[in-house]
């Protein structure tokens, strides 16, 4: 084994791996070092009990960028989306809102509920559509730097606001609202029914400390409408093997484009001389040089763990500091005897072909908010459900279900307590919730799984457990992400780049962030 | 009127949709429930279970039965020993292309033929002289295709001696206590498997096969599923890929196997004694290369499908429902060099890909080609690339 690289990718998370694998495609000899003995970071997945694959932390594909699926030749490493056609959501009363593929019955099956709100559907998902086929350009490029006098940076700034009041005034008028206001705002436009409120706004407060009507929320809606599976804006897949089957395929695709990846090697630091990134130092003294570092963490481990923050401006220290993070998410994953039975679909099983969604109004989220507000556990939480074993039989043994449930809301500070003390207390509450809904649900569990933000952080890194590594809050976006000035995946520190969900365009598993910096990294490079 | 397969009890059972095509004059189901992507991804990721049953199937009997064939197939089906299979056309005396089948070998002087189309006069009239009987056996049998990773799982469960069978081999087996045949063939290009079953026993078969599949995601797969498929798998499809030269107007209606990507069922033609009819047309194709055309695979750029969709204020469409239709393939020039019959969005490998027809110069691996798409009722030329078939090719399904 070597020490001396062209370019060492720090963390292997799907950015890093797949910041990794580009810099390798390019030619440069390149090393990703993982702390733990997996790579996926929260792209993983993991057998807990033999014969069930537990999507530990993250459990569903969309944001996924298409150009690296082509880029990286991810089918000839075994990509494999499958499709989810189904999203089943209970509501309050034993009644259900099933949602399929044909366009038809669905907008039979919300007029059940409300006719009104089956004709809405088609005009809000248009709205959506539009609004994100709108700002895809922005997205899927390096933003300019808003705290730059170089004129070419300044033009790009102009470029935006003439493409902005080029857009269809509604357009442009439904994008601010969206990245202004509340999700209930736009929802209630739209949707009289609790149920449609309900789950629309789920989007609107996954991984983040804002309840559906807290402004702020438009903008997380947004985000995750952002995701193009097979060209279905907002759809979602789930990759064969859980979206750790996805981050094993990149590991395979990085090393088949020659970059080297070594497990079990925390880095302590990055090794600087003059100003200048050099190496690392791992965590065991083993000291290893290029000149190219690249941080696939969070920003507060990129700027104020791995580097001397004495080493950095000021305003950037500042604004890493005052970042939020304040993580309200957590899992509580379980192997089953069976498929849980819905009362009112008894004898069927084709609604768990996606994801089910607890999370019945406006109110409901904006009571298991309230909780959160006040430094606890939601009393009845927002829980976003897959029995997965549904998409992909292999994730269980035969007949059997593995289910994963993403739950909020759990501050990562509690009033009075710890997560230690809570962490099965909360998985009792989201059990109990579970049997409301699936009457029987306890007596099918074989193993229970329970993942806090404490877990989080712990085992994945993400500060405070913030999911997507540094809250998806306005100031803490695009020009902003992560600091002001900061925003092109460099750092002050020359060679020392970041490439992890708290850069643009953000978190889920999007791979974005490890794509752009691989091409800010190639293009310093040659300019050199 | 519409005929049932023998597995209609099931299949009306499970389809949600109400859509069934005509397939020779059976109800087929194109799918069993709203998303054909998902049954799609059955037949990729663990199984689905086609009803073929439509097919025509003859039964050819007798101590000449394989002199007779020998001289009636294009493949030379001595080579094809008892308990084996193998992928066939049938051509005209001018090296037309019929049609094209598979012949199990069920043993020494015994062979069942599917066929798309009926056969039965064509096949009679040729039998003159041969100790052989040729019968019309299409409505004795029930046949289910399981096709997908855990086809060999499931149906060894059923019947432990099927777990060995080889890649183009057949068997007798007992599913229950119902004897059937089982063959290792399909047409998704997968590890997969046929079952035949005497028609009266055909739901006793598919109940014990779902008892053991069920649980393991296997899921019943209409046509738009398989037709996905076997794009990938790069199969060509009658009336779709190419026509009967038996009812053809020009010759443009019509194929040879070497012009329909069958050159390797002739590969050892000067070794093969056979008197079989066409033979004389295909030697003086070979001899003056005179194909017209060559059967390969277009894949599209990416780039320029995204881009040309994307310019026009589309979001790039990936629709994995299949086109057949003739898409034009142009050269540099924008002189036609080709079209493509086939045509679909993979979801597995995530590509626009087609079964093409070009001419002999614009086949080989690499070579670049516009496709002509109709966008918003204007035509556009895309950036495309010959490929070899075929697309998906995955060891299971020969291992
Ligand atoms: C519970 C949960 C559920 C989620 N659900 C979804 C979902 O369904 N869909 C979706 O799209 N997104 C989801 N997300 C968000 C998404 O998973 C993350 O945004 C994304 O995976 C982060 O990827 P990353 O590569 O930027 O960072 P990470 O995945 O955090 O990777 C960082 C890596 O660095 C390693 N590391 C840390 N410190 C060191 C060190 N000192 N030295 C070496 N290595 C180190 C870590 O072990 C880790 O592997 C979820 C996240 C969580 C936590």
């Amino acid at each position: 084994m070597s020490n001396e690289y062209d370019a060492i990718v720090i963390g292997g998370g799907h950015n890093g791996l797949i910041n990794g694998a580009y810099l390798a495609r390019a030619g440069l000899r390149t090393l990703i070092l993982e702390r733990r003995h997996l790579v996926g970071g929260a792209a993983i997945t993991e057998e807990l009990y033999p014969g069930f694959q537990f999507t530990t932390f993250s459990y569903a594909l969309s944001l996924l960028r298409p150009e690296i699926v082509h880029e990286l030749e991810l089918t000839s490493h075994g990509f494999m989306p499958l499709q989810m056609p189904t999203t089943f959501c209970p509501t309050d009363d034993g009644d259900y809102l099933l949602i399929g593929e044909d366009k038809d019955e669905n907008h039979h099956e919300i007029a059940r509920h409300s006719k009104r709100d089956a004709d809405a559907y088609d005009a809000y998902n248009h709205m959506m559509s539009q609004v994100v086929h709108a700002i895809r350009p922005l997205m899927d490029s390096i933003p300019p730097d808003i705290t730059s006098k170089d004129p070419e940076e300044r033009a790009r700034l102009a470029a935006i606001g003439s493409y902005l009041a080029d857009l269809p005034p509604r357009v442009l008028h439904d994008l601010v609202r969206l990245l202004t206001g509340s999700a209930a705002d736009i929802l209630e436009d739209y949707f009289e029914t609790d149920i449609m409120q309900g789950w629309q706004a789920s989007s609107g407060i996954i991984g983040s400390k804002v309840g559906p009507r807290s402004q702020g929320s438009g903008l997380v809606l947004l985000y995750h409408a952002f995701g193009e599976h097979d060209s279905v804006y907002g759809a979602w897949a789930f990759h064969k093997g859980g979206n750790g089957g996805f981050t094993q395929v990149l590991a395979r695709a990085a090393e088949a484009l020659g970059a080297e990846i070594r497990l079990e090697s925390p880095v302590e630091r990055v090794i600087t001389s003059e100003d200048r990134a050099v190496g690392v130092a791992l965590e065991d003294g083993t000291e290893l040089r290029a000149p190219v570092v690249v941080s696939a963490l969070d920003p507060r481990r990129t700027f104020m763990e791995l580097v001397d923050p004495r080493q950095l401006p000021n305003d950037l220290v500042e604004n890493v500091r005052r970042l939020k993070f304040q993580g309200t998410s957590a899992k509580v994953n379980f192997a089953l005897e069976a498929n849980p039975t819905f009362p009112a679909l008894r004898g069927r099983t084709d609604q768990y072909r996606g994801f089910i969604n607890i999370g019945p109004s406006l109110d409901y989220l904006e009571r298991a908010f309230d909780d959160a507000k006040y430094g606890w556990y939601s009393s009845r939480p927002y829980i976003d459900s897959s029995i997965q074993s549904n998409i992909d039989p292999e994730m269980a043994p035969p007949g059997k279900a593995v289910m994963s449930n993403f739950v909020q809301y759990a501050p990562y500070q509690l009033r009075e307590s710890d997560w230690d003390t809570e962490r099965e207390a909360l998985g009792d509450v989201v059990q109990a919730r579970l049997e409301e809904v699936f009457p029987g649900f306890s007596d099918l569990v074989l193993h229970r799984e329970v993942v806090t933000p404490l877990d989080i952080e712990r085992t994945v890194g993400l500060t405070e457990g913030n999911i997507f590594a540094g809250e998806f809050l306005a100031p803490q976006m695009f020009f902003f992400r992560p600091a002001p000035g900061w925003n092109q995946y460099r750092t002050p520190i020359h060679g020392y780049y970041q490439c992890g969900s708290g850069t643009h365009p953000g978190g889920c598993v999007m791979g974005a962030p490890g794509r752009f910096a691989s091409r800010q990294i190639l293009t310093d490079l040659s300019d050199a | 009127m519409i005929r049932h397969t023998p597995f209609h009890p099931r299949t009306s059972e499970a389809n949600q949709t109400g859509l069934w095509s005509h397939w020779s004059g059976y109800l087929a189901a194109d799918r069993y429930q709203m998303a054909d992507k998902f049954e799609y991804f059955a037949i990729r990721n663990s199984a689905g279970v086609f009803d073929t049953s439509p097919l025509y199937k003859y039964r050819f009997t007798g101590r000449d039965a394989e002199r007779y064939l020998a001289g009636v197939l294009t493949r030379d089906i001595r080579k094809c020993r008892p308990g084996q299979a193998q992928y066939t056309v049938w051509c005209d005396d001018e090296g037309w292309v019929l049609e094209d089948g598979v012949v199990l070998r069920l043993s020494g002087d015994e062979f069942l033929l599917t066929a798309a189309r009926p056969n039965l006069a064509y096949f009679s009239d040729l039998a003159a002289g041969y100790s052989v009987s040729v019968d019309d056996v299409s409505e004795e049998y029930g046949a289910l295709a399981v096709q997908g990773p855990v086809s060999r799982e499931v149906l060894a469960e059923l019947a432990p001696e099927i777990g060995s069978l080889g890649f183009f081999r057949l068997g007798p087996a007992k599913i229950g206590k119902i004897p059937v045949t089982v063959s290792r063939t399909g047409y998704t290009g997968d590890l997969g498997y046929e079952i035949w079953v005497d028609a009266d026993r055909a739901v006793e078969v598919w109940d014990r096969l779902f008892e053991v599949a069920q649980p393991r995601g296997v899921i019943p797969v209409g046509q738009t599923a398989l037709l996905i498929a076997r794009i990938e798998a790069g199969l060509v499809l009658i009336d779709v890929d190419f026509h009967s030269a038996r009812y053809a107007w020009n010759d443009d209606q019509r194929v040879t196997p070497i012009e329909l990507g069958m050159g390797w069922m002739l590969r050892r033609l000067d070794e093969d004694d056979r008197a079989f009819i066409g033979r004389r047309a295909i030697e003086r194709e070979i001899e003056e290369k005179s194909s017209r055309w060559k059967t390969v695979g277009v894949v599209v750029d990416w780039q320029d499908w995204a881009r040309t969709h994307n310019d026009r204020g589309l979001i790039t469409p990936k629709d994995h429902t299949p086109q057949h239709g003739s898409m034009m393939l142009y050269d540099g020039d924008l002189a036609q060099v080709g079209y493509v019959p086939s045509f679909v969005f993979s979801p597995l490998l995530q590509r626009h890909i087609g079964i093409a027809r070009v001419r002999p110069d614009h086949a080989a691996g690499g070579t670049r080609l516009g496709l002509e798409v109709n966008i918003d009722h204007r035509y556009a030329v895309v950036d495309s690339e010959v490929s070899p078939l075929p697309f998906f090719d995955p060891e299971r399904k020969t291992a």
